[in-house]
Parts: structure tokens; C-alpha cells; sequence
């Protein structure tokens, strides 16, 4: 497998002194989704928001290790954090559309990085709305807000809203969790439509999702990863007992 | 085991407690609110026959006693103005700055305490600190910019402080998610949370200039004029203003018509109240269009 992303001992901990990853290493495959699933706290998040540095919005003391993404280290704190974000975009649990119109939210990243003219923009926007299964919804109330859009809706609208930006990877944290059956359905197609041209690590909202979803799946407990295996492999056959436990639902 | 009913006693008394409560609740409500009508009544019933066209247009005549206050009246818009326009950009700069960027430390602790005192300060002071620091250090006069800052200077705490109230009742989510998408700082700020923030902003501007056009005191020394033939031609000129003006010929100027004096009374009355309905309708407008 190509890897996109190289994770090399990764160390994060808060200013609270409480540890949240503790030497994690991992490859992340090129045009695959890539789950981490596990119990509640288990530092999914923060490994998850190490990729795109949203972890400088907390307070975050300590960061030890490596992260490469073409060849830049994503720990380096002389990094450019806006370029990276472009480039690595993310889903959040719960679906926050800006108080913009649909275009706008749609637009907002493309404008904030520079790119101007009507058409180049309305292009952009019908693109990555129909990349996300959307746009046979909203094609005619494009400029109404987009919070009168069904909580469904204003996912993939979250989703549609980094494909415009066309990043590289697209980073999702439990972002069906607040969706019913045929919305988190709708995600999902989307997302295995997507792989074939982006590199996608999800944080699953549950186990099932994490075996629906999984070309590599990585077990994270306690800020550790503790198996990390093709998907197939991790839920029939894990080789850890912890990831056999939790598996076979006996915690978590 | 006894019913309820078997013991009338105690529910008679709660019934009578209860009623006693409700009744010393509404008469708390009554008296709160029967202040306010009755001095508006008052200012409109005794004040109304004297408002015109004249006297709204014309300059006082006969040491006052005669003609209109409309040079009192452009004085308080001017220094209502200039107050806005010296406090409203260093406000929200500042409230930003305390919401937006400042990291919680004893710096920023600081600089809420000193804003909680400014604001606790009586206006008097403000105007004997404009008298000594515009007037004379300065050396700007009696003019219409030192009353201007010094409005300024006792406006700023109100203004800072319910600017800063509304930027931290934006979610927390739309910066994050606006981050999230390759958005600096500012750009969050300029086209997310500034947006949402204004119309809590602007009531707290308006509220805090509206009191701007009502203070005497901070005035008294350093901008107002007991009478002027004519209108100030520069900011460094100094100005009649409503609320001077009222004290002026309600205690100083004898025989003077006290149907005048309600007059110009409900001409300050209105220019005030008028500013608190917009604000109200700013905000309650605003309110309705929220999404969040």
C-alpha cells in the first residue's frame, strides 16, 4: 500500500498533564479509508486532529514524534497550518454550517484562500456538491441559509464544504453520530465513492460502521495504538487480546 | 394514615402565603414600571405644548426665555457623534482584542478589573479628568472635542464590556470550523464572528452613547456653553448641549417659562428614548434571524 501519511511516534499530552498519545506510529494508505476505532477518550481525536494541527486550538503543551505528509513534518511548529488545512480537511461530529447561505459555506474556504470570480467559484461549489450526493437537493436554494437545511443535509453539506477546497485528505470524526439510519447510509456511500480519490481516516461512530468502512483499521486504547491491520483482518482475527475483547464487545 | 382534606389547617395557610407572595411580587412589578410612566407622562403632558417647529429650529432668544433650543439640540448629536465615532472603533478593538486573541492571564484579569471600575467611576470625576487632561493639558478648550473624549472615555467601559459579551456568545464551533477550513485568525473574525457579534454590539453601542447624551457632568467643564449666539463652526469650538442646557434654565435663568423647560426636557427625553427603541428593535430583529 502507497502511504499518504506517516505517523512516526507520536507523543501528545495536555497542559493538564494528562497524556493522550503515547507513541503511536502508523502508515495511513493513499486512496483508502483508514478507521480508528476504540473506546471513548482514548486520544482517536486528538491522533485525528494531530493531522491537521486542529490540536493548536487546545491546549496542548507537548508534541513529540513525527507526522509526515509529502515529505513536510506536520509537527514542525514552523509549518504553514492554513496551507496544511486546505489540504487536509475534516468533518466534525456535529454538523456546523456556517451562518452563511449554502454557497457561502461552500466558498468560504476557496475565498478565504484567494480565489476569486464568479464562475470559478459557482463551479467549485456545484463540484463538491455533487461529489457529496448533494446537489440534486439544494440546486435551487443555493443562497438560502444553510441552516434551514435537514441535519442530514448540513452533513454532507460539512462534507461538500472541504471537496470544495479539493484537499488531499479528508479527515472525519464520528460525523454520522448524529444521523439517522439513511443519512449515516447516504454518508457512507459517499465516502466509498470518495476513497477511490482521496485518502480518508475516519473515526467511526460505532463498531459496525468501523467494519462497514474499514480498508485498514487501527485499535486505539488509552492513547496507545495497539493493533493496526487491514480491516478484514482486525475484526475477524485480531491478534491482540484488547482488540479481541473490545471486538467482541466486552468493553467499551 | 389522614387525608389530605383532614388537615385544613395547614393548606388554608399555605393558600394565604401563597396569595400574600404574589401579591408582594406584582406590587415589586407594579413599582418598577409606574416610575418610568409616570415621569414620561409628565414630561409629555407638560412638555408637549411647547414643542414646535420653532422651537425645535430657532436659537434661544431673550436670555433664553424666548425662541428654541436647536442649538443644544445639534450640540448633543455632535457630541453624541463624536463620542460614537472616538469610542465605538477603540471599543470593539478593544473587546475583539479581550475575546478574540487575548490568552486568560493576569494581563487580561487587569484590564477587566479597570474596566469594571471605570465603568463604577462617577461621571463628575470623568469631567473634572476631561477638564484637566482635553482642556488645559491639552489644550484643546472648551470645545466640542473634549467633551467628546472625555463622553468617550466614560462610554468606552460599556462599550467594551457588552461587546465583549456578545463575541463570546458566538459558538465556539463556527471558529473552529472556519479554521478548519484554512482560515486565519482574523479572516474568522472579520467574516464570521464580527458578523454574528454586531447586533449585540450595536445595542451596547447605542446603549452606551445614549448615556453619552444624557450626562451633564462630564460635559460641564469641558465642552458646554451656557449660551451661545451662534453655532459651534469646529470641533474646537465649544457647544450647547441638552442636558446642560435643561440645568441651566431650570436653575439658572430667572422668570423662565416653565413651559420651556418641559419642552426641552421631553426634546432630551425623546432623543434618549429614541436611541433605547432602536437598540431594542436592533436586537430583537436580530434575534428573530439567528440560527444559532
Amino acid at each position: 500500500m502507497p502511504a499518504k501519511i506517516v505517523i512516526e511516534d507520536l507523543s501528545v499530552a495536555y497542559s493538564d498533564g494528562t497524556e493522550s498519545l503515547r507513541g503511536v506510529s502508523l502508515s495511513i494508505a493513499d486512496r483508502a479509508i483508514t478507521v480508528l476505532f476504540g473506546p471513548a477518550g482514548g486520544g482517536k481525536s486528538t491522533l485525528l486532529r494531530a493531522l491537521n494541527r486542529l490540536n493548536d486550538l487546545a491546549d496542548v503543551v507537548t508534541v513529540s514524534g513525527h507526522v509526515w505528509l509529502d515529505g513536510a513534518d506536520l509537527v514542525d511548529p514552523r509549518l504553514d497550518v492554513v496551507a496544511l488545512r486546505r489540504k487536509v480537511g475534516m468533518v466534525f461530529a456535529q454538523p456546523v454550517v456556517l451562518p452563511l447561505s449554502i454557497r457561502g459555506n461552500l466558498t468560504y474556504g476557496l475565498e478565504l484562500a484567494g480565489v476569486r470570480g464568479r464562475s470559478r467559484l459557482e463551479d467549485a461549489a456545484e463540484r463538491a456538491l455533487r461529489a457529496a450526493a448533494l446537489w440534486d437537493e439544494v440546486r435551487d436554494r443555493l443562497d438560502e441559509p444553510a441552516a434551514a437545511l435537514s441535519g442530514g443535509q448540513q452533513q454532507r453539506l460539512c462534507l461538500a464544504r472541504v471537496l470544495a477546497l479539493e484537499p488531499q485528505v479528508i479527515l472525519l470524526d464520528e460525523p454520522t453520530s448524529g444521523l439517522d439510519p439513511i443519512s449515516t447510509g447516504s454518508v457512507e456511500a459517499t465516502l466509498q465513492e470518495l476513497k477511490k480519490r482521496y485518502t480518508i481516516v475516519l473515526v467511526p461512530h460505532s463498531l459496525q460502521q468501523a467494519a462497514r468502512m474499514a480498508d485498514y483499521a487501527g485499535f486505539v486504547l488509552a492513547g496507545q495504538l495497539i493493533e493496526f491491520a487491514p480491516g478484514r483482518q482486525i475484526f475477524t482475527h485480531p491478534r491482540d487480546k484488547r482488540t479481541e475483547d473490545y471486538v467482541e464487545g466486552r468493553y467499551g | 394514615m389522614t387525608a389530605p382534606n383532614a388537615s385544613p389547617t395547614p393548606a388554608r395557610h399555605r393558600r394565604r402565603v401563597q396569595r400574600l407572595g404574589y401579591a408582594f411580587l406584582t406590587l415589586a412589578a407594579v413599582a418598577t414600571v409606574a416610575p418610568i410612566v409616570l415621569v414620561v407622562a409628565h414630561i409629555v403632558v407638560q412638555g408637549a405644548p411647547a414643542i414646535s417647529l420653532a422651537f425645535l429650529t430657532e436659537m434661544p432668544r431673550a436670555g433664553m426665555r424666548q425662541g428654541g433650543v436647536l442649538p443644544a439640540i445639534l450640540g448633543t448629536f455632535w457630541l453624541t457623534l463624536g463620542t460614537g465615532a472616538l469610542a465605538v472603533p477603540l471599543g470593539i478593538g478593544a473587546a475583539t482584542y479581550l475575546a478574540e486573541y487575548a490568552p486568560e492571564s493576569r494581563w487580561t484579569r487587569a484590564i477587566r478589573v479597570a474596566l469594571i471600575n471605570l465603568a463604577g467611576i462617577p461621571s463628575v470625576v470623568y469631567g473634572l479628568f476631561g477638564l484637566g487632561l482635553f482642556v488645559l493639558f491639552l489644550q484643546f478648550g472648551t470645545s466640542l472635542l473634549a467633551g467628546s473624549l472625555t463622553l468617550s472615555l466614560m462610554t468606552l467601559p460599556v462599550i467594551i464590556s457588552t461587546a465583549e459579551e456578545a463575541l463570546r456568545a458566538v459558538p465556539n464551533s463556527f471558529r473552529v470550523v472556519s479554521i478548519s477550513l484554512g482560515g486565519t485568525r482574523w479572516q474568522t473574525v472579520r467574516r464570521i464572528v464580527l458578523p454574528q457579534a454586531l447586533p449585540g454590539i450595536l445595542t451596547g453601542v447605542i446603549l452606551g452613547l445614549e448615556r453619552a447624551a444624557g450626562e451633564t457632568a462630564p460635559i460641564l467643564f469641558t465642552a458646554a456653553s451656557f449660551f451661545l449666539p451662534r453655532l459651534p463652526q469646529s470641533v474646537f469650538d465649544p457647544t450647547m448641549a441638552l442636558p446642560y442646557h435643561l440645568f441651566v434654565i431650570s436653575t439658572q435663568v430667572p422668570e423662565m417659562p416653565v413651559r420651556l423647560q418641559y419642552g426641552t426636557a421631553l426634546v432630551l427625553l425623546a432623543f434618549v428614548l429614541g436611541m433605547n427603541l432602536l437598540a431594542t428593535l436592533i436586537r430583537s430583529r436580530a434575534r428573530a434571524r439567528r440560527t444559532w
